[in-house]
C-alpha cells in the first residue's frame, strides 16, 4: 500500500499491461480523518457520481457517516481505481449547507416551510394550471444526475400522468448528441463499445474528447496500455492541447466549428485509399453510395484551408485510422457541444461502419455521456423520449407503453418530438409554460446566455420548483424549493457509458428533513391525484426496488433490456451490462454483433432526421431506405459556424471543463482538496495570442460578447490561436453576489458569454463558437491564474507557474493487486 | 423547346424563396432555431439561383447569379421588432403563418424542380438534368423541414 498525491497525479500510479491482457488491479482509498480501514463500521456499494465513467466504489461509513470511499476490485468498469473528484468529492454530502427543510417564497423572499405547505403550494398551482390552460402549461427539467428508478417514475409522471411533452434533462446539454448520433447511424441510442475494448485496440481515435479529464479512470486505462508493450497509436482531435494530445501519435488542432469538414477529409481519405470493408458495408449497411458521393469534394487540401490543420496530418491521420486491425472511437463535448454537433458525431459511426469495426474486441464506438446517469435519464425517458427506446412516431409503441401503463394511448403526448429545454425556454418566454419543475440541475449557470436565462426564470408568471441539494443560483430564483437526499443517502440504479448498470445503496440518512427524489415524485404523483384507466394510482411503487421491477417490466424485449437483472444480482459482484434477459441472464458485452442491429423499421427507436434541417425522417420514408434495419450511413456537407470572428470580436470562445470540477461546482466546490487544486475562473489564451497583445500569465483580462462580460485571470496554454477557452464551472453561489453578478463588471460565469444557438439535429446547445473580444483589466502584478497545470491548461514550457498539488490533505492510497484478476 | 421558360421561372421561385426565407429568419430572430436553420436553408435557395444562372445561359438566358435580397435597414427592422414582442405568445401564430407559407412556396418551387427535370430528361440535356438532381432535394428539404417545424410548433400555439 503506498499513499500518493491524487491532486499532483489525477491517473496514480502505471500498472502497464499488452494487447488483450487483463488490466491489472489497483484499489485506490481515501479515509478522511487520518481514519484506517479498521475504524469503519461499515462498506456500503455503490459507484461514482461525479463523471459518467461509472467506477464502482464502497463507501465507508463510521458513526452513522460518510467517512470516505474505495474502488471495487471486483468490477469490470475500474478493476479498484478511483478518480480524483471520487476520492474527494462525496465530503459535499457533509456540508454544513446543505438543504434540510422546503423553502417557500413569501413577500418575494424564501423562507423555511413544512413539507405539506411545500407540497400544497406545488401541487395546487400544477391543478390550476391544468384545468386553466391543460398539459402545455406544465414543464418538467431534470438531470444526468438522479437514479434510474427516480426518472422513469419522473417520465411515467409528466408523461402518463400529466401528458406533457415538455420534459428534458440537462443530458441536452451534454449527451444529447451521443444519443442523436447513434440513433442515426444505428436507429436506436445503445452504446456499440465495451470499455474492454481498450485492452485489445491498436489505435484510439479520441473525437473533441479529452478523456483525460472527463473520464480519468478510462484514461488510466489507455495510459497503463500506452505503458505496455506494441501500446495503441492515439489520435487526438482538439483545438487545445490537452493531456490527450500530448499523448497523441497524431494531434489534429483544427478551428472551432469546422470538425465537420475535418471529418468529411478523413472519410474522403479512407474512401480514396480504399481502407474500408467492402463486404461489410455491402451486407450491413445502407447509403453507402450518397456517402462515397458526397465526399469527394472533400479533400485534405480543401480541409486543411477551413481547419487551419496541414493536409499531411489529416493524411496521416487518416492512414493510421485507415490501417487500424482494431479501432476503438470516442467521442465528447468538443463534438457534442460545437457546431454541426450531430453531422460531426455521426461521421465517427461512419468511420467504423465503413471500416466494419464493430461487434468485436477492441472495435467500438463510445459516444460518451458526461454525467454519472445520463444514459439513464435517455433509456428511461426523463430527456422526453419515451422509455426503453421506443419510437415516439410508432404508433405501435405508444400502444404498448399505454399498456405496461394502464393507460390510455391518447394520454401520451406523441404527436410531435418532445420539448428539448431551450425550446421549452422558449415557450416560457413567450408565456405559454407557466410551470417548471427543475430537479438536481443548475440552469441559472448551466445554460447559454445567463442573462436572459435568469430574466426568464425569475418571471412572475412562471412558477418555478426546484428540487435540490444546495440553494444553488436557480434555486434562490425558485417559488418553492424542495431539499432532496443525494447519492450514499438514499438507493437506486445506474448506468454508464458501455451500458453496465451498477446499484447504489444507501449508506447514511438525509441531513434534516431532505427525503429522496422517488419519495418526493411519488408524494407529487399522489397529491396530484394521478391514475390509470382503472381508477388506480398511476405509480403503482413505493420504494426504489418497487421501481426498479416496474421499469424491468417496461424494458422488457426492448434494446435496453432489464428483466434479467435484480438488486440481489448487482449486489456484491461486478456491475452488469445491458441487455440482460433470459437469453443473456450475465448481461452482454457487446452489441451488434455480425451486423446485426435494432435498425428495423418496426422495432427501431427512431426514424432519423434530416442532418442540416433536423427536420424528422418520416415513417414511410425510413421504411424504403432501410426496410430490413442496417446500420445507416448518413452524409452531412459541411457548412459554417453561425458566428463568425469579426474586427470587435476576433476570437472564438469555447468554454470547458477541468478534471477537478463537475458541472456548476455544487460539490467539488465544497470538496477542499478539489477546490483548491481550481480556485476560481481562467481563460486560456495561445502564447502568440498573447504575445500579440503583450499580455502576460497572471494578467486580468475581461472577455466579452455581444451577450455579457466575465473576468479572469490569463494562462498562456497549448491552445490554437485565435481560440480562447473558459471553463464553464464557476457561478456565484460562493460569490458575494449569491446568484448572479451584481456589477456588470462581476460575471464570472463562462455563460454570460455563450449564444442562445443549438444542433438542429440533437438541440444541444452551441458551447464552442462563440466571437468574442478581449481586453487587459490590469497586469498581474506576480499573481498568476488558478488553473490546474496538470491538464489541459498547463502553461506553455518555460513559464513560472508554481505546479498544481494536493499536499498532505490530497495523499490517498493505493494497492496495486499483482498477478491480475483470475 | 421552351426550357428557357422553365429555367426563367425556377429562377423567379428559387430567388423569392430566398426572399421567403432571410425575411422569415429575420421576423423570428426570438426563435433561434427558425433563426439559424432559415438562414442555412437560405444558402441553398442562393446556390440554385446560381446555378440556374450559369446553365440558363446555354439557353439564351441572362439571369442574375445572386439573389435579390431585402435592404439591410429593413432586416435590422425586423429583427428588433422580433426582440420586442420576444414576451409575448400572438408570435406564436405568425409563426404558424410563416411556416404554412413557407411549406407552400417550397412544394411549389419543388413541383417545378420537377417539371425542369422531365423536361431536361425529355430534351436529352444531361447538365440540366444535373443540376436539377442536384438541387432539387435540397428544395424538398425545405419544404420537410416547414412542414416538421408546423407539427413541433402548432401543439403549443393552438393549445394553450
Amino acid at each position: 500500500m503506498v499513499k500518493v498525491d491524487r491532486i499532483a497525479g489525477p491517473w496514480g500510479t502505471r500498472t502497464p499491461y499488452g494487447p488483450g491482457e487483463t488490466w491489472p488491479s489497483r484499489v485506490d482509498s481515501y479515509l478522511a480523518d487520518g481514519l484506517t480501514e479498521e475504524d469503519i463500521d461499515r462498506w456500503v456499494q455503490s459507484a461514482t457520481i461525479l463523471h459518467s465513467n461509472g467506477d464502482a466504489l464502497d463507501i465507508a461509513v463510521k458513526d452513522e457517516r460518510i467517512v470516505g470511499v474505495r474502488g471495487r476490485e471486483v468490477d469490470r468498469v475500474n478493476h479498484g481505481r478511483l478518480g480524483p473528484k471520487d476520492l474527494f468529492g462525496w465530503q459535499a454530502n457533509n456540508s454544513p449547507d446543505r438543504l434540510t427543510k422546503p423553502l417557500i417564497r413569501r413577500n418575494g423572499k424564501l423562507v423555511e416551510t413544512d413539507w405539506d405547505t411545500a407540497m400544497n403550494a406545488v401541487v395546487g398551482r400544477a391543478k390550476d394550471l391544468l384545468e386553466e390552460q391543460g398539459p402545455s402549461a406544465i414543464s418538467f427539467y431534470t438531470t444526468g444526475q438522479l437514479f434510474l428508478e427516480e426518472y422513469y417514475t419522473l417520465g411515467l409522471i409528466a408523461h402518463g400522468g400529466i401528458g406533457t411533452s415538455h420534459v428534458d434533462g440537462n443530458t441536452r446539454l451534454c449527451t444529447a448528441t451521443a444519443a442523436a448520433a447513434l440513433k442515426e447511424t444505428f436507429a436506436c441510442d445503445g452504446q456499440p463499445g465495451s470499455y474492454t475494448d481498450i485492452d485489445h485496440a491498436d489505435v484510439i481515435a479520441l473525437y473533441g474528447h479529452n478523456m483525460a479529464e472527463t473520464q480519468t479512470v478510462l484514461w488510466t486505462r489507455v495510459l497503463d496500455r500506452l505503458a505496455g508493450p506494441n501500446p495503441p497509436k492515439v489520435i487526438c482531435v482538439d483545438p487545445r492541447e490537452t493531456p490527450v494530445a500530448r499523448a497523441a501519435t497524431v494531434h489534429l488542432a483544427p478551428r472551432p466549428g469546422t470538425n465537420v469538414m475535418l471529418m468529411n477529409a478523413l472519410i474522403h481519405e479512407i474512401i480514396a485509399n480504399g481502407w474500408i470493408d467492402r463486404h461489410y458495408i455491402e451486407a450491413h449497411t445502407v447509403g453507402f453510395a450518397e456517402l462515397e458521393k458526397q465526399m469527394k469534394g472533400y479533400t485534405p487540401e480543401v480541409a486543411a484551408e477551413v481547419c487551419d490543420v496541414p493536409a499531411e496530418q489529416i493524411r496521416e491521420a487518416a492512414r493510421i485510422i485507415g490501417t487500424a486491425e482494431r479501432l476503438l472511437s470516442t467521442v465528447l463535448q468538443g463534438f457534442y457541444q460545437a457546431h454541426q454537433a450531430s453531422a460531426a458525431a455521426v461521421s465517427v459511426n461512419n468511420i467504423n461502419v465503413i471500416r466494419g469495426m464493430l461487434g468485436k474486441p477492441g472495435c467500438g464506438i463510445l459516444q460518451m455521456n458526461g454525467q454519472p446517469t445520463a444514459e439513464n435519464t435517455r433509456e428511461a425517458g426523463a430527456d422526453g423520449d419515451l422509455p426503453a427506446f421506443r419510437n415516439w412516431s410508432n404508433d405501435e409503441h405508444v400502444k404498448d407503453l399505454a399498456r405496461v401503463w394502464n393507460i390510455d394511448p391518447m394520454q401520451i403526448p406523441h404527436y410531435s418530438p418532445p420539448t428539448h429545454i431551450m425550446q421549452q425556454l422558449r415557450y416560457i418566454e413567450e408565456g405559454s409554460i407557466r410551470f417548471m419543475y427543475v430537479t438536481a440541475t443548475n440552469p441559472a449557470v448551466s445554460l447559454p446566455e445567463l442573462r436572459r436565462i435568469r430574466e426568464l426564470l425569475a418571471q412572475e408568471r412562471l412558477f418555478l420548483v426546484v428540487q435540490d441539494i444546495f440553494l444553488t443560483e436557480t434555486a434562490q430564483l425558485a417559488d418553492v424549493v424542495l431539499p432532496a437526499a443525494t447519492w450514499g443517502e438514499k438507493t437506486g440504479t445506474f448506468t454508464n457509458v458501455d451500458r453496465t448498470v451498477h446499484l447504489s445503496e444507501k449508506a447514511v440518512e438525509p441531513p434534516g428533513e431532505a427525503r429522496s427524489d422517488l419519495d418526493i415524485l411519488i408524494d407529487f404523483a399522489q397529491r396530484m391525484g394521478l391514475e390509470d384507466k382503472d381508477g388506480q394510482p398511476l405509480v403503482k411503487w413505493t420504494d426504489p426496488e418497487g421501481a426498479f421491477e416496474g421499469w424491468k417490466e417496461c424494458s422488457r424485449g426492448r434494446p435496453c433490456d432489464y428483466s434479467g437483472m435484480s438488486y440481489d444480482k448487482l449486489r456484491g459482484g461486478s456491475g452488469i451490462q445491458w441487455p440482460c434477459n433470459e437469453e443473456h441472464p450475465d448481461g452482454t458485452e457487446r452489441i451488434y454483433v455480425d451486423g446485426k442491429f435494432w435498425a428495423q423499421p418496426d422495432y427501431c427507436e427512431s426514424y432519423g432526421r434530416d442532418m442540416i434541417t433536423g427536420a424528422p425522417v418520416e415513417k414511410t420514408e425510413y421504411k424504403a431506405l432501410n426496410p430490413t434495419g442496417k446500420a445507416v450511413l448518413k452524409a452531412a456537407e459541411y457548412i459554417g459556424p453561425h458566428e463568425l470572428p469579426s474586427q470587435d470580436y476576433p476570437f472564438q470562445l469555447m468554454t470547458g471543463r477541468t478534471l477537478y470540477h463537475f458541472h456548476t461546482r455544487t460539490k467539488t466546490g465544497r470538496a477542499p482538496q478539489l477546490n483548491a487544486a481550481a480556485p476560481e475562473v481562467w481563460v486560456e489564451m495561445s502564447a502568440s495570442d498573447a504575445s500579440d497583445r503583450g499580455f502576460a500569465e497572471g494578467d486580468l483580462l475581461e472577455v466579452s460578447t455581444p451577450r455579457g462580460r466575465v473576468r479572469a485571470r490569463l494562462r498562456i496554454s497549448g491552445i490554437r490561436p485565435g481560440a480562447i477557452f473558459l471553463p464553464f464551472h464557476y457561478g456565484y453561489w460562493d460569490a458575494e453576489d449569491g446568484s448572479q453578478p451584481k456589477k456588470k463588471h462581476d460575471g464570472r460565469a463562462a455563460n454570460e458569454l455563450t449564444l442562445t444557438d443549438w444542433d438542429p439535429v440533437s438541440k444541444q446547445p452551441i458551447f464552442k463558437t462563440a466571437a468574442a473580444a478581449v481586453q487587459r483589466i490590469s497586469k498581474a502584478e506576480g499573481q498568476v491564474s488558478a488553473a490546474p497545470t496538470t491538464t489541459a491548461s498547463a502553461p506553455v514550457s518555460g513559464a513560472d507557474v508554481p505546479a498544481t498539488t494536493g499536499g498532505d490533505a490530497a495523499q490517498s492510497e493505493e494497492l496495486i493487486i499483482t498477478g491480475g484478476r483470475p | 423547346m421552351k426550357l428557357d421558360l422553365a429555367i426563367e421561372e425556377l429562377h423567379r421561385s428559387e430567388n423569392h424563396l430566398v426572399t421567403v426565407l432571410t425575411s422569415m429568419s429575420d421576423k423570428h430572430k426570438s426563435d433561434h432555431e427558425v433563426f439559424y436553420v432559415c438562414r442555412d436553408m437560405a444558402k441553398w435557395s442562393r446556390q440554385h439561383v446560381a446555378e440556374l444562372a450559369r446553365v440558363g445561359r446555354d439557353f439564351g438566358l441572362r439571369l442574375e447569379s445572386e439573389a435579390s435580397g431585402e435592404p439591410a435597414v429593413l432586416e435590422t427592422m425586423k429583427q428588433r421588432a422580433s426582440e420586442l414582442t420576444g414576451r409575448r405568445s400572438v408570435p406564436g401564430l405568425l409563426l404558424l403563418a410563416d411556416l404554412r407559407h413557407l411549406y407552400r412556396e417550397a412544394a411549389g418551387t419543388s413541383v417545378d424542380w420537377e417539371l425542369l427535370a422531365q423536361g431536361a430528361q425529355g430534351a436529352k440535356e444531361q447538365e440540366l438534368l444535373d443540376v436539377a438532381e442536384r438541387c432539387h432535394p435540397e428544395t424538398l428539404r425545405i419544404a420537410r423541414w416547414a412542414n416538421s417545424h408546423l407539427k413541433v410548433t402548432s401543439p403549443q400555439v393552438l393549445a394553450s
